[in-house]
């Protein structure tokens, strides 16, 4: 079993984070994964995007061309990586960002506004998490209670306002109806 | 499986230096490999060790012919560009016998080029790193795991040899982050350097390290010695991977990050009834020509792909004698090519084969 994640957006979006914390949380899950960042200018504003592959096999090409799952978290990555979503696969996009809906009738759209949220939350800079709750939802990749055990245990103590924010936004997400 | 940690091939490499005894860094910033300097400025003095940003990529490789001519274990990285300002003291470093790492996170050229993924300095690396007779050790590492196990071979070989040694990845191999453990397996012991110039308190004859030779006749033996011992190094540290080559008619050749995207394709051309087969070079000098020979006795056809334009084509052709076709396919200047297209590339041939 292998899953493609694409997560796409602008720099300063909590892209590679995001990526970062499913990487992380399938490493102690005891499966294969890779990470690839885009990188140098992107990582300064612009597009940013983040390819993670989690397999139960050794991974070969670590490029996600044709993801099982996008999260597209502004319109560029959406117009961009919607139409390379492979049949059947999961589309998450922050409606808040994204206003265009998908023509797709052969993938499972989600939409939903992390950005919004996390500004009614006063959680701003948070959407990221935000998507990845509703991520864990839709897809079962990873229990809820380990993946949020791993992302606190990544935060350093002296920043222990960070782990209620962050616990509040995967809540938020994970728990969201669309 | 011991205790596994997530992090960026630069990181593993950085870690890797010193876990294998690297005591001394030379560098200098450019992209896509900062973060090896960036780590080892964290790391290193806390193993007692110096990590320094020279003022240009030509200071910091002589600076690293000063620690390896004391006998140290020492290591510098760099870029493309960079690596191309380092070659004349990496000459230096081979006329001298000294044992180094150079690492090299190719970005794509010729000039400054661009910042992405590239294989474009295989001839480089491989053919003349600098003037005269001379090879290096080069490895290409294809995962995390492997820029941290080859930092620590690298590091062994040059050490044995008394010669530099090269670790060409690119820059998605040092970006990428995937798991990597450090258990290094218990290592041989090391010859002792009893040639380094490391102050002896008149307690033996002096050593010296030296690059030039006034008569040809003593510069033409020391080469030859020199070339002994490339014999040694062919003989005993040649190495590759096989993936499902006894079958296939069609065996691609391939390393580093390209070898991974082969794989994905071959799986699934494999899954198309495609026989086809990977050997992928984990030292490219020593190439892995007797691996290549013995599968063009089996094999129809031989497809190179890289992240250049072509530029190990001519090393796979000499070692299978031309006995079959060799084609190509990559992308260069930063492009990586889809699992996708190379697969359409395995298709077309396949469908040439069976006409």
């Amino acid at each position: 079993m292998t899953t493609k994640i694409l997560l796409a957006g602008f720099g300063g979006q909590g892209i590679l984070f995001a990526g970062k914390q499913l990487a992380k949380t399938a490493m102690y899950s005891d499966l294969q994964v890779s990470w690839l960042p885009s990188y140098g200018p992107e990582m300064r504003g612009g597009a940013a995007n983040c390819s993670v592959i989690i397999s139960d096999e050794e991974i070969g090409s670590p490029i996600v061309t044709t993801p099982d799952v996008l999260i597209a978290l502004n319109l560029p990555s959406f117009d961009k990586f919607e139409p390379t979503i492979v049949p059947g696969g999961l589309l998450i996009a922050d409606s808040t960002l994204i206003a265009k809906e998908s023509t797709r009738n052969d993938i499972r759209i989600c939409r939903l506004p992390a950005t919004g949220l996390a500004a009614e939350n006063k959680l701003e800079g948070f959407a990221n998490v935000i998507v990845l709750g509703q991520l864990l939802k839709q897809t079962g990749l990873f229990d809820y209670a380990s993946f949020l055990d791993l992302m606190i245990k990544g935060i350093p103590a002296s920043k222990s306002a960070l782990i209620e924010k962050n616990k509040r936004a995967l809540e938020i997400g994970y728990t969201y109806e669309v | 499986m011991g205790h596994k940690v997530l992090m960026k091939g630069n990181e593993a490499i950085a870690e890797a230096a010193i876990k294998n005894g690297c005591l001394h860094f030379f560098g200098y910033p450019i992209t896509p490999q900062t973060e090896i300097s960036e780590y080892l400025a964290k790391r290193m003095p806390q193993v007692g060790g110096l990590c320094l940003q020279a003022e240009s990529e030509v200071a910091a490789i002589n600076m690293v012919m000063g620690a390896a001519a004391s006998g140290s274990r020492v290591m510098t990285s760099s870029s493309s560009p960079g690596v191309s300002l380092k070659s004349e003291g990496i000459s230096y470093i081979v006329g001298c016998d000294l044992p180094c790492v150079i690492v090299n996170i190719q970005r794509g050229g010729p000039g400054l080029g661009g910042i992405q993924p590239s294989q474009a300095d295989y001839y480089q690396a491989t053919k003349a790193n600098g003037h005269g007779d001379l090879h290096l050790f080069v490895v290409a590492p294809a995962s995390v795991q492997e820029m941290a196990s080859l930092t620590g071979l690298a590091f062994d070989v040059a050490d044995k040899y008394r010669t530099p040694a090269m670790i060409l990845a690119d820059g998605a191999l040092g970006q990428m982050m995937e798991p990597v453990n450090f258990d290094i397996e218990e290592k041989t012991a090391l010859p002792e350097k009893t040639w380094a110039t490391n102050g002896h308190g008149g307690k033996r004859k002096k050593n010296i390290v030296n690059s030039l030779y006034m008569d040809p006749l003593d510069l033409e033996n020391s080469i030859k010695a020199r070339f002994a011992r490339y014999d040694e190094i062919k003989a005993n540290e040649t190495r590759w991977e096989e993936v499902m080559v006894e079958d296939a008619d069609i065996v691609m050749v391939a390393y580093g990050i390209t070898s991974r995207i082969c794989k994905t394709a071959i799986n699934a051309a494999r899954a198309k009834g495609i026989k086809v087969g990977l050997i992928r070079p984990i030292t490219l000098w020593p190439f892995p020509s007797a691996a290549l020979k013995k599968a063009a006795e089996t094999a129809k056809h031989f497809m190179v792909c890289e992240l250049n334009m072509g530029q190990m084509v001519d090393d796979v052709k000499v070692a299978i004698d031309c006995a079959r076709p060799v084609s190509f396919y990559g992308r260069t200047g930063g492009v990586m090519p889809s699992a996708e297209e190379v697969l359409a590339e395995i298709e077309k041939i396949a469908g040439g084969l069976t006409k």
